[in-house]
């Protein structure tokens, strides 16, 4: 890892703004999840700040993002407002997905962020189909796809750097080791532990970052994404992380000791940044403290902006299954729990957005 | 007889039969350090040691296929899948390969394999993680297929299970996996696929119930005597396939109506198939339209209160136990 200057100082102030907002954002979630506010599996990024915001800072409004069930961070860090993720944990209509799809699975279109992904693997052959759209359609739109170092044991990560290089497509695949899938780490699961190599005998060269540091995640993806825009073709960027809680809420992390854990915590992306920029003159820390108790506040406004959110009313529930265009004539499923049937003739304005 | 939960049964029954035969190990993401996602494996790493009780990468389609090569080869390999949503991943291996393997080759081999997965809805996991799929394993010609709805179900039907010779979908109920139930004591003591289970007797109508459907429809016909002083014969057909379609048959020629209860999609269903074979066979047995309560036909919806209504709960089965009443 390079040592690189600060970014200007507006510009560092921001990005730990960002990381700030995502980890307040992260411990007001676990909060609501123990008030059974939040349900399902609720699976916390909290160490993962850097990896996500200097990724992210690296992008063009234009790119696109994809990720996994772990995207809270960067729904918020593409500009997403926290209240509607909140909001889409708490199930409600004002969610980013109006309740549909909970803290797995997180989509914004317009920042386009396209999706966190429930399926491990399964966002890589759509990042790289992003890719292929570009290609195809000419532009200079380029996609950086997340996912696990658990995920790069599924046939998807191998069929995908293979046709990602093959068709020469400007994908940045960024796998974020954080040395576990779920129980199992990483020398547990892997043959091959340097995941940069991962890709090499399919064509895509690899590169490293610490995502531990914002500013080195920064520099590597802002050069990655120049490979892949100009140079049209795919590379992998391994980020070294860590996750400070468990795997999801219900992890008794019986699997690693707590001395590792804080090992790692002195590496703590937020502590080690805040502090750079406090002894380079950023920030004084009378600032710095500022700058948490505004990301604290807005983290509290988001658990606010959800809770008096309303639930989706039940007649919503056939919503969204369909394109219904009038275009087919017949059934498009019939349900016998007394909801009716719903033809596509049928095409009222009622119930349907 | 001991009273345990569900997920215990099980892990009994791998431990016994682990204990038991030499071949028989386990294959699965996260179920030995981590002692399972669902506990299901719990203490048998400790017990058995990393030869028969493997941690595996995420690899779905592809530990299945290790499963069914060690099983052409006289093993007796038991994958878990951490949930039935990540079978989709492996159903190259469990429908190209494992079902079909024997009757392609002539009958030369056999594929002793154990697939075994929770299903189900209702803690808001989402429309990728509450899938019920027996539907889409009954659908195909070489797949043994159980779905236990209790303690001793759960532990006798894995038995039986291990010791087939067939490919066997095992799929279990995250629901279940922490109800209790009386379990025979004995080592020996399997539960033989295609036996339903009468769990009630009754004699106005039969409620078919798959999976933790049995039990919800155990439930309602509860409910049916109480409220609306109708007895439900309530059959559990635990595995299907084979399928005992001889106890559900007798049944419903005593009753003269049915309704068929699961958790999955409508179409194409558990209950679309049961119906037709019903209607078949006993078409002049019937009063009225078979009934069928079935999972809304969506993907699973997160929000709480929309997750409720899209898979059936007892009143949904006591409404359609009446309507097979009203006056056609
Ligand atoms: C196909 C599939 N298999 C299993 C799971 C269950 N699961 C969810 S996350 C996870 C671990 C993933 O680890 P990794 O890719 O390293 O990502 P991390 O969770 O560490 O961010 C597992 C096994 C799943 N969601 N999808």
């Amino acid at each position: 890892m390079a040592d690189h200057p600060l970014p200007e100082p507006d510009v560092a102030r921001e990005w730990f703004e960002a990381m700030l907002l995502i980890r307040h954002f992260e411990e007001r979630a676990g909060e609501q999840y123990a008030r059974a506010k939040v349900g399902g599996f609720l699976h916390l990024a909290i160490g993962e700040e850097a990896s996500m915001v200097g990724t992210v800072r690296a992008m063009r409004d234009t790119d696109y993002l994809i990720s996994t069930y772990r995207s809270h961070g960067q729904t918020i860090a593409r500009g997403t407002p926290p209240g509607k993720v909140m909001a889409e944990l708490f199930g409600r209509v004002d969610g980013l997905c109006h309740g549909r799809g909970g803290s797995m699975h997180m989509f914004d279109l317009p920042r386009r962020f396209m999706g966190g992904y429930g399926i491990v693997g399964g966002n890589l052959p759509i990042a790289a189909g992003f890719g292929l759209a570009a290609d195809y359609l000419g532009n200079e739109d380029a996609t950086v796809c997340q996912f696990g170092d658990g995920a790069s044991n599924q046939g998807t990560f191998g069929e995908t750097m293979n046709l990602a290089a093959l068709w020469s497509l400007p994908v940045v695949f960024m796998v974020t080791n954080n040395r576990f899938g779920m129980g199992t780490a990483l020398e547990r699961h892997s043959a091959v532990t340097d995941l940069q190599v991962k890709g090499e005998g399919y064509g895509v060269p690899g590169m490293e970052c610490d995502g531990m540091d914002v500013v080195d995640t920064f520099h590597v993806t802002t050069e990655a994404l120049r490979i892949a825009r100009e140079e049209r073709r795919p590379v992998l960027v391994e980020a070294m992380t860590y996750r400070f809680r468990g795997h999801s809420m219900a992890d008794p992390e019986e699997y690693r000791t707590k001395d590792e854990v804080e090992e790692w915590r002195k590496r703590d992306p937020i502590i080690t940044f805040g502090d750079r920029l406090v002894a380079e003159g950023v920030i004084t820390e009378d600032e710095r403290a500022e700058l948490d108790a505004t990301a604290q506040q807005a983290a509290d406004d988001a658990v606010a902006f959800a809770d008096a959110s309303p639930v989706p009313e039940p007649g919503s529930l056939y919503d969204d299954v369909y394109v219904l265009g009038g275009q087919v004539h017949g059934w498009y499923s019939v349900d016998e729990r007394g909801a009716g049937v719903r033809r596509g003739e049928d095409i009222g304005g009622e119930g349907h957005r | 007889m001991a009273t345990m939960r569900y997920r215990e049964a099980l892990n009994q029954a791998l431990r016994e039969e682990m204990t038991r035969d030499e071949r028989v190990f386990l294959m699965g993401e996260d179920i030995g350090v981590f002692n399972g996602a669902y506990k299901v494996t719990n203490g048998l790493l400790d017990e058995f040691g990393e030869r028969r009780v493997r941690d595996t990468p995420i690899s779905e389609n592809t530990i299945v296929g290790m499963g069914v090569g060690a099983a052409m080869l006289g093993l007796r390999p038991v994958v878990e899948l951490m949930t039935i949503n990540f079978s989709l991943l492996a159903l190259d291996q469990i429908v190209n390969h494992a079902s079909h393997i024997r009757y392609m080759f002539g009958g030369q081999v056999s594929v002793p394999l154990v697939v075994r997965m929770p299903q189900g809805a209702g803690h808001q996991l989402g429309p990728t993680h509450s899938h019920s799929w027996e539907a889409l394993y009954l659908h195909v010609p070489g797949l043994l297929v159980a779905v236990p709805s209790t303690a001793a179900d759960a532990k006798g039907l894995l038995k039986a299970a291990i010791r087939d010779e067939n490919p066997v979908v095992f799929i279990e109920h995250e629901y279940l996996y922490g109800q209790r139930g009386e379990v025979p004591d004995g080592e020996d003591v399997v539960v033989p696929f295609g036996r339903a289970a009468i769990r009630r007797e009754g004699t106005d109508v039969t409620i078919v119930g798959i999976s933790r459907m049995a039990v919800t429809a155990e439930k309602a016909a509860a409910l049916l005597s109480e409220q609306h002083e109708v007895e439900a014969e309530v059959i559990d057909p635990r595995t299907l396939r084979p399928l005992d379609l001889d106890t559900i048959l007798a049944s419903v020629r005593k009753t003269n109506r049915c309704v068929i209860v699961e958790e999955g999609w409508p179409h194409g269903g558990v209950g679309a198939n049961l119906a037709a074979l019903i209607q078949e066979q006993a078409f002049d047995d019937l009063d009225a339209p078979i009934g069928r309560v079935t999972g809304a036909d969506v993907p699973m919806p997160y929000a709480k209160n929309l997750e409720q209504i899209a898979f059936p709960h007892e009143p949904d089965v006591v409404d359609a136990v009446l309507a097979t009443f009203r006056d056609m």
